[in-house]
């Protein structure tokens, strides 16, 4: 073994769970639920395999070369193999220490290190300079300038995946959720707390519970509207919605790439901002971002105030079970459209967060709507954060077995819970869909849909 | 790693893609579902056609190379490790269910198709194909042929060496030969399709294979009965067996079995009982129903304080589901499971739990034992941690006594994971020294060179270690 691969083994042998590692008996049910190994057929390319090659590590027996790295990042993080192991074993928390030491030792390929720069370390904590990417975004696609660089080719230069990517990617404002709902009009006021500043809405009819609004940093962005409908279907349902204007990123994207420091310190921020806020729950439309956050007890059990980040990860649900299960019943438009519509899972919502049936009660509530169950909606789309910029062959491999799926559902509207499946779904309709075939947040199907008492 | 002119040959048979070498990769074929036992191949290499199968082992003949054909890697018994090293034969291309013939009710398949996606492709045909081992979502038909492997359903329609019709396979020689066919009488010469059912890939390595479907039962209706005891659910098992009533399924869980595989499932399993039986009947709905009443009684009669009966097939089948998780689920308690599949004539099974309690206390580890109770394969797991070299050995001296126990009631050292690895060194307990012998000679003549999986199914026989007491 070179010195420098010794060296990371130490660091493996120091930082992977051993007793995770063992509770793996290697019964192999995990394998028809991950994509890797089904696109691949290779056991290597498996759950059982991965934990398999980082028990190989940590024993000495097997070098964490470049092979090793490679099928470590190959994973999409999906977790789907977690719901599907009878033994209990927490891969999520495995793969989350492989990268962690991967990302601190290994130099990473040229593309991936400027990415994770680029976005994990320039952007995503930084809510202005989010804001004001928005801001850009928005300006270039406003002013017709999007459609005069896609004429003029200038997108040619960019990597395949990404010519595809700027083209799906919806209009991105720097408004953000609380100037976008006092534009809206929506009743308001500000609460001070602690110095912090926060945004109150307050419920229509009679109050049933206080949530916290997080915004997450690219929903805010690129899917204001999306938020704001998440604010408009709360109150509604009769929360009053409080959307404190100090919360950062949640840190997933970081923690999914191996950069846990970073992760730990924007999940402390958040803690203390929505404890100041006291709210009964925290609200998330981002399986991505929920699932994370509902997993902070974890991530900060070393930290200094553990228990007020497990106190926080109990409260956060998703906006789906917060309307199913704890507020009013919503009142559906009668006259709406029919459409067929079919749902693709987010993985981090299903696996991590373990919410399947409130989607699916709401779409299966609306009149008009014809709900067709899609087969494989368990199974990762292919978007799995920056996977689909970081591994664009296999996301897209996985997102064409997708869209074969979609069409045997004959529906016109995928309706989807994250912003990366939705972006990653939008693609695939884009690339190979029928016409007039669409992907939308869930927020923003209810929307349409519901029949609002506050106009 | 294999000359570089051999690997030359291989890459050339199934081109640069299907051929891995690294280290990484040759990792994650060193395993299977086996605790403890691991060893890294040289290659390995994934054939497309029987045609390549045959090119790769005539490369490998000619230079002795050892040979281990692989499905899933969900045995239980180290049969795809390769302890010598050499080549592994991954199936996983050749995976096409190749026809359902309606007339002759059969399917012809390549061995590396999924056996649960099998399953679904026959019933959606309106048939049905009984073998269902608890692996069914992962494993492969070719690796349940090459062990025999048994399931749920074993009772009352016995297990996959009962639906092998016919078989092509690739001798050591790298020559393809046909057995039966599909046909129901076949006299001609040996049974070769018995003999390479169950043979572990040491005799030949299976391609294609045809196997006898049966009609659908109409009508399917589970049980489950709760126990206080281990033994009254075991006695139910006899007295179910005396009363002429073969269930399709007769399963049994002891509690911390139940436990662990509620947590998992979340069906609502009586977590209280210390013992349970699902129990499940299928054919015309009459007879269904007059055998679940006379089961209740039975079950009543020996003590069960409850007894619930499904409401609707779905609600069995989830059980049954759930069941099948049983031994991951026992790694819940500790990191490894070890576990047995001793066999024992179904009359003596409520004499082999019993032991298998006193045997657990004596040497001072835990088993659970869960099991296809009715037809006397039952299977004591132990959960232990492999990273105990104490407790790991008191766990093998108290399975040697389990195994020894099960053949002295008439049993067998395994019902239906195979011999493979773990259990060479107790075969001759089972089949006597004259049976190895002529075993042997088998093998011989298959394989002269013994290049197919080579150190599976024969070791230096383990002596039996008489503690005094
Ligand atoms: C949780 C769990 C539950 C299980 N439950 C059951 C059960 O209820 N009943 C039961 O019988 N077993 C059970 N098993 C054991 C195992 O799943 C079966 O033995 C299954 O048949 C193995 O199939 P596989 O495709 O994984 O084969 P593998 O493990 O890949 O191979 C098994 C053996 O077959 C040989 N082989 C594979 N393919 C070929 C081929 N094409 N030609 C020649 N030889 C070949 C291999 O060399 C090896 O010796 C269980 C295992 C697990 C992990
Ligand atoms: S299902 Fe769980 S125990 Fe089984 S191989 Fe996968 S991770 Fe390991
Ligand atoms: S997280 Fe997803 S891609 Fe990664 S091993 Fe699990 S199922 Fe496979």
């Amino acid at each position: 073994m070179t010195a420098q691969h010794e060296k990371l083994a130490d660091q493996f042998r120091l930082s992977l769970d051993a007793d995770e590692l063992e509770n793996c008996m290697r019964c192999g049910f995990c394998l028809p639920a991950c994509p890797t190994f089904v696109e691949t057929g290779l056991e290597a390319a498996s759950p059982r395999g991965r934990i398999a090659l980082m028990k190989a590590v940590v024993h000495g027996a097997l070098q964490p070369d470049d092979g090793f790295a490679a099928q470590m990042d190959l994973c999409l993080g999906c977790r789907a193999c977690e719901p599907a192991c009878p033994s209990d074993v927490r891969y999520g928390r495995l793969i989350e220490q492989t990268r962690d030491v991967l990302a601190s030792h290994a130099p990473q390929s040229g593309r991936s290190e400027l990415l994770r720069a680029v976005f994990l370390r320039g952007l995503f904590p930084h809510t202005r300079r989010m804001r004001m990417l928005g801001r850009l975004l928005g300006m270039y696609q406003g002013i017709g300038l999007a459609d005069r660089v896609r004429a003029s080719g200038l997108l040619r230069v960019l990597p395949r995946h990404m010519q595809d990517m700027e083209r799906i990617l919806p209009r991105a404002t720097g408004r953000g959720v609380a100037q976008a709902c006092r534009q809206a009009g929506i009743p308001n006021r500000t609460e001070r707390s602690g110095g912090a500043q926060m945004l109150v809405l307050p419920p229509v009819g009679e109050r049933v519970g206080r949530v916290g609004l997080f915004r997450g940093c690219i929903m805010d962005v690129l899917f204001t509207e999306t938020n704001v409908n998440t604010v408009r279907l709360l109150r509604e349902s009769g929360f009053e919605v409080v959307i404190p204007e100090a919360q950062v990123c949640c840190g997933a994207l970081h923690g999914h790439a191996g950069e846990l420091a970073g992760a730990r310190e924007l999940a402390q921020r958040n803690v203390a901002v929505f404890a100041a806020a006291q709210v009964d729950y925290v609200a998330t439309n981002a399986g991505g971002c929920g699932a994370f956050l509902k997993e902070y007890d974890h991530l900060l059990q070393q930290a200094p105030h553990a228990s007020e980040a497990s106190e926080f990860a109990g409260r956060v649900l998703d906006v789906s079970e917060l309307l199913v299960d704890h507020g009013r019943p919503l009142e559906m438009r009668a006259d709406a459209e029919m459409e067929t519509v079919t749902y693709q899972d987010s993985c981090h919502l299903r696996n991590v967060m373990g919410v399947k049936r409130q989607p699916r009660a709401l779409l299966e509530s609306m009149p008009g709507v014809t709900y067709c169950e899609l087969p494989g909606a368990d199974h990762c789309c292919g978007s799995a954060g920056i996977y689909n910029l970081t591994q664009p062959g296999m996301a897209s491999d996985i997102l064409t077995h997708k869209m074969d799926d979609v069409r045997a559902t004959g529906a016109q509207v995928v309706v989807t819970t994250n912003p990366g499946c939705q972006l990653q779904m939008r693609l695939g309709v884009e690339r190979e869909g029928d016409p007039g075939q669409s992907a939308v947040h869930l927020v923003d199907l209810l929307a349409q849909r519901v029949a609002f008492h506050d106009s | 790693m294999f000359d570089p002119s051999i690997r030359e040959e291989l890459v050339s048979i199934v081109g640069p893609k299907h051929f891995l070498d690294d280290a990484t990769n040759l990792m994650s074929y060193s395993y299977d579902a086996t605790p403890v036992v691991q060893s890294l191949p040289d290659g390995v290499i994934f054939p497309a056609t029987t045609e390549d199968v045959a090119k790769i082992v005539r490369v490998c003949a000619s230079h002795a190379i050892p040979i281990v054909a692989r499905g899933a890697g969900s045995n239980l018994c180290g049969g795809t490790v390769p302890v010598a090293g050499g080549l592994v034969i991954a199936m996983g291309r050749m995976n096409r269910l190749i026809e359902i013939d309606q007339e002759n009710l059969t399917a012809t398949i390549q061995p590396g198709l999924n056996t649960k996606e099998f399953h679904t492709r026959v019933e959606q045909a309106g048939l049905f194909y009984p073998p269902d081992p608890s692996s069914m979502v992962i494993c492969t038909m070719g690796g349940n042929i090459a062990l025999g492997a048994g399931g749920l359903r074993g009772l009352k329609y016995g297990t996959t060496k009962d639906y092998v019709l016919g078989l092509e396979a690739v001798l050591a020689n790298g020559e393809v030969i046909r057995t039966g066919g599909k046909l129901v009488k076949d006299v001609a010469g040996y049974d070769l399709t018995r003999l390479l059912v169950g043979s572990a890939g040491t005799l030949a390595i299976i391609t294609e294979a045809t196997v006898k479907l049966i009609p659908q039962a109409p009508f399917r209706r589970a049980l489950i009965a709760m126990y206080r005891s281990l033994d009254e659910a075991a006695r139910t098992v006899s007295r179910i067996v005396a009363a002429k009533i073969t269930p399709c399924t007769l399963e049994f869980m002891d509690q911390a079995t139940t436990r662990v595989v509620e947590n998992f499932a979340h069906i609502g399993l009586p977590v209280d009982a210390r013992a349970i039986l699902a129990i499940e009947q299928d054919g015309e709905e009459a007879s269904v129903q007059r055998d679940l009443a006379a089961i209740e009684e039975i079950c009543r009669e020996q003590g069960a304080f409850a007894v619930r009966v499904a409401k609707t097939p779905e609600e069995g089948a989830q059980v049954m589901e759930a069941r099948r998780s049983a031994l991951s689920a026992l790694a819940r308690l500790r990191p490894t499971t070890i576990l047995e599949d001793a066999t024992v004539p179904r009359s003596e099974v409520a004499a082999m739990v019993l032991e298998i309690e006193r045997i657990a206390a004596k040497f001072d580890v835990r088993i659970s034992t869960f099991g296809h109770a009715g037809d006397g394969n039952l299977h004591p797991t132990a959960t232990t941690d492999a990273r105990d070299a104490d407790e790991l050995h008191r766990v093998e001296q108290a399975f040697e006594e389990i195994f020894w126990t099960a053949v002295e009631l008439g049993g067998t050292i395994t019902g239906e994971h195979g011999v493979g690895l773990v259990k060479a060194p107790y075969l001759e307990w089972k089949v006597g020294h004259a049976g190895v012998e002529i075993m042997q000679g088998i093998k011989r003549a298959f394989d002269p060179q013994n290049i197919l999986n080579p150190g599976k199914i024969f070791a230096e026989t383990r002596k039996r270690v008489v503690v005094q007491q």
